[in-house]
């Protein structure tokens, strides 16, 4: 199985917690596209309406630290972030945006390879990010392959749909 | 090599002889916990995996806590829809509005036994390993799938010790020795990481001293905190639970990533800046710093023991007049008892805004905000921009007695100087 994505990238720093992707206010929210609307609200209101489908967000360390509110992966998801690459993950969200189908990428040296707005190719089965804008190519650890296998199903959802009977 | 009590946990739950760090495990969840705020994603994440009843109407528990009372119709929609859920699906354990914190409710109402693996839907699930459980949070997807099936895969954490030896100076407390480990390991040094809290302090403190110190074991990434179950945990399990439970103990030659040693003899009141939960300074250190709201209550600190000591600095004492001082609660049980103590009174009539069992002021989305530029002092767990309200508002993390006694002058206090 091969997968890739490819996007402009939008950067942002060390420890960017849930509570900045969307904040507690709008946790009463269960439509996915109306959490969308919020997404990184804590550090740029303006995201939304600026990012296009398949972008990529790159972060720093420790992205997604904090609550276990899944409506931080569902707005990343649903406002179009087709991967989130980062030097590093807090695990709740690493968990939750694997299991949501989105890409989460840990790749030491991405933030001092990548300026903003420049396009990245991702094999994410490969272990390979491409700074199409510079040139510059990073590797990274591919994810396990269980975890390969739910983000090629969509999700948690349908993998446990599909492989019920052996959980 | 011997085992830590995490791959003891995770070797029973997952049905084996043994485990060790760094292995993926698929294990059976003891409990499974959820708060109102994430109940509904999993509940929809369960249907859409095709299955329509839970695994066991009595393991799964939840607890109507981060909005209680419902503040908005869409929160009240979401009360509703939960208790519709409960009632379809026979479980056993629904605690609504009037119950107070998951974090707290869920050990006094017996749920938590030594030794077992407890699953929630919220981050600061890693607060039940105060009695030697096995507690970590999970998003609301993990949740369905264990609804759905009563497992979990769960990679088996390394283990970072926490030893701290000595006597705590009077007026300083749990939190901070947690908000100086936090500033010692910082956000992330102990992500996937487990964190076991012994020593001498250790034994000698509270059960809801150590609730407070395996709480804030996520804000340094940590997966559970942990501390060995004694005869403190067993005073207050007793009467609580059915009594059936093993007490797990690390073993002597058990494999630790790193051991941390804190002098709890030398330390002082300690506080997290602004905005990040590691940006931890000794109180002697802060500058004066001018706060417009004090926050006891949460998870972290919200229990009867917290308002004490709050209540011993704030009687025959006057909230400051710019200040306003909220006091939540964290359970129906803590409120009881504080009730009875007398200290309600010594807090409402020193000034203090009290308010019924709940999440509170902590997550900024139910009651007691901050408006732009203005300054919070708070015993609860997170500083993060925006955590309590505008984002351009200020939020200090310090202790109950820290937090009372800035609430008295105005501006941040070490309690020891108000003399």
């Amino acid at each position: 199985m091969t997968m890739k994505v490819e996007g402009k990238s939008w950067k942002f720093g060390d420890d960017v917690n849930t509570d900045l992707i969307v904040p507690g206010k709008y946790l009463e929210l269960v439509d996915p596209h109306e959490i969308a609307n919020h997404a990184m609200e804590g550090i740029d209101p303006e995201f939304p309406r600026k990012v296009s489908e398949g972008d990529v967000v790159v972060g720093g360390k420790n992205f997604g630290c904090g609550s276990s509110r899944e409506h931080a992966v569902i707005a990343l998801k649903y406002v179009g972030v087709g991967a989130v690459v980062a030097e590093s993950f807090a695990r709740i969200f690493y968990r939750n945006a694997i299991n949501l189908g989105l890409p989460a990428l840990e790749c030491p040296g991405i933030t001092g390879a990548v300026s903003e707005g420049d396009t990245l190719e991702i094999d994410i089965t490969g272990g390979k990010v491409v700074n199409a804008t510079t040139g510059k190519e990073l590797s990274f650890v591919p994810l396990p392959g269980f975890m390969v296998e739910v983000l090629g199903e969509g999700g948690l959802v349908a993998y446990i749909r599909k492989h019920l009977d052996e959980w | 090599m011997g085992y830590t009590v995490s791959e003891k946990i995770l070797a029973r739950a997952s049905g084996q002889e043994v485990v060790r760090a760094g292995e993926i495990v698929k294990a059976r969840v003891d409990v499974a916990m959820m708060p109102d705020l994430t109940t509904i994603l999993a509940v929809n994440a369960m249907k859409a995996m095709g299955v329509e009843r839970v695994w066991d109407n009595e393991k799964v528990v939840i607890i109507l806590d981060h909005v209680a009372p419902a503040s908005t119709p869409l929160a009240a929609e979401i009360h509703r829809d939960i208790r519709k859920f409960a009632k379809e699906q026979d479980l056993k354990y629904l605690y609504d509005v009037d119950s107070g914190v998951c974090h707290q409710v869920l050990p006094e109402k017996g749920h938590v036994k030594p030794g077992k693996l407890v699953i929630g839907a919220d981050s600061h699930t890693c607060t039940h390993g105060a009695f030697g459980a096995f507690a970590t949070g999970v998003g609301s997807t993990d949740m369905g799938a264990i609804m759905a099936t009563g497992k979990t895969w769960l990679r088996v954490p390394e283990t970072i010790k926490v030893n701290v030896e000595g006597k705590l100076a009077d007026y300083v407390a749990p939190k901070d020795v947690i908000l100086y480990t936090a500033g010692q390991i910082r956000a992330d040094g102990a992500t996937y990481n487990a964190l076991e809290f012994a020593g001498t302090t250790i034994s000698d403190m509270s059960v809801s001293g150590r609730m407070t110190l395996c709480n804030m074991a996520i804000e340094m990434g940590g997966k559970t905190g942990i501390v060995e179950p004694d005869e403190k945990t067993l005073s207050f399990l007793n009467g609580r639970t059915d009594g059936k439970f093993d007490l797990v103990h690390a073993d002597e030659d058990a494999k630790y990533k790193s051991v941390l040693h804190v002098d709890a003899d030398r330390l002082e009141p300690q506080i997290a800046c602004p905005h990040k939960v590691d940006n931890v300074k000794p109180i002697s250190e802060i500058a004066e710093t001018k706060v417009n709201q004090a926050f006891v209550g949460s998870c972290t600190n919200g229990r009867l023991e917290d308002l004490q000591i709050a209540a011993s600095i704030l009687k025959g004492r006057r909230v400051h007049k710019d200040v306003r001082l909220l006091v939540v609660p964290a359970s129906k049980e803590v409120y009881l008892e504080a009730l009875d103590a007398g200290i309600i009174r010594d807090l409402i009539e020193a000034g203090a805004t009290f308010s019924n069992p709940s999440c509170g002021a902590c997550f900024g989305g139910h009651i007691g905000l901050l408006a732009p530029g203005e300054v919070g002092i708070t015993s609860s767990n997170r500083n993060f921009k925006g955590r309590q309200g505008s984002p351009e508002a200020l939020v200090y993390l310090a202790s109950p007695a820290v937090t009372a006694a800035s609430a008295v002058t105005g501006k941040i206090t070490d309690p020891r100087d108000l003399q």
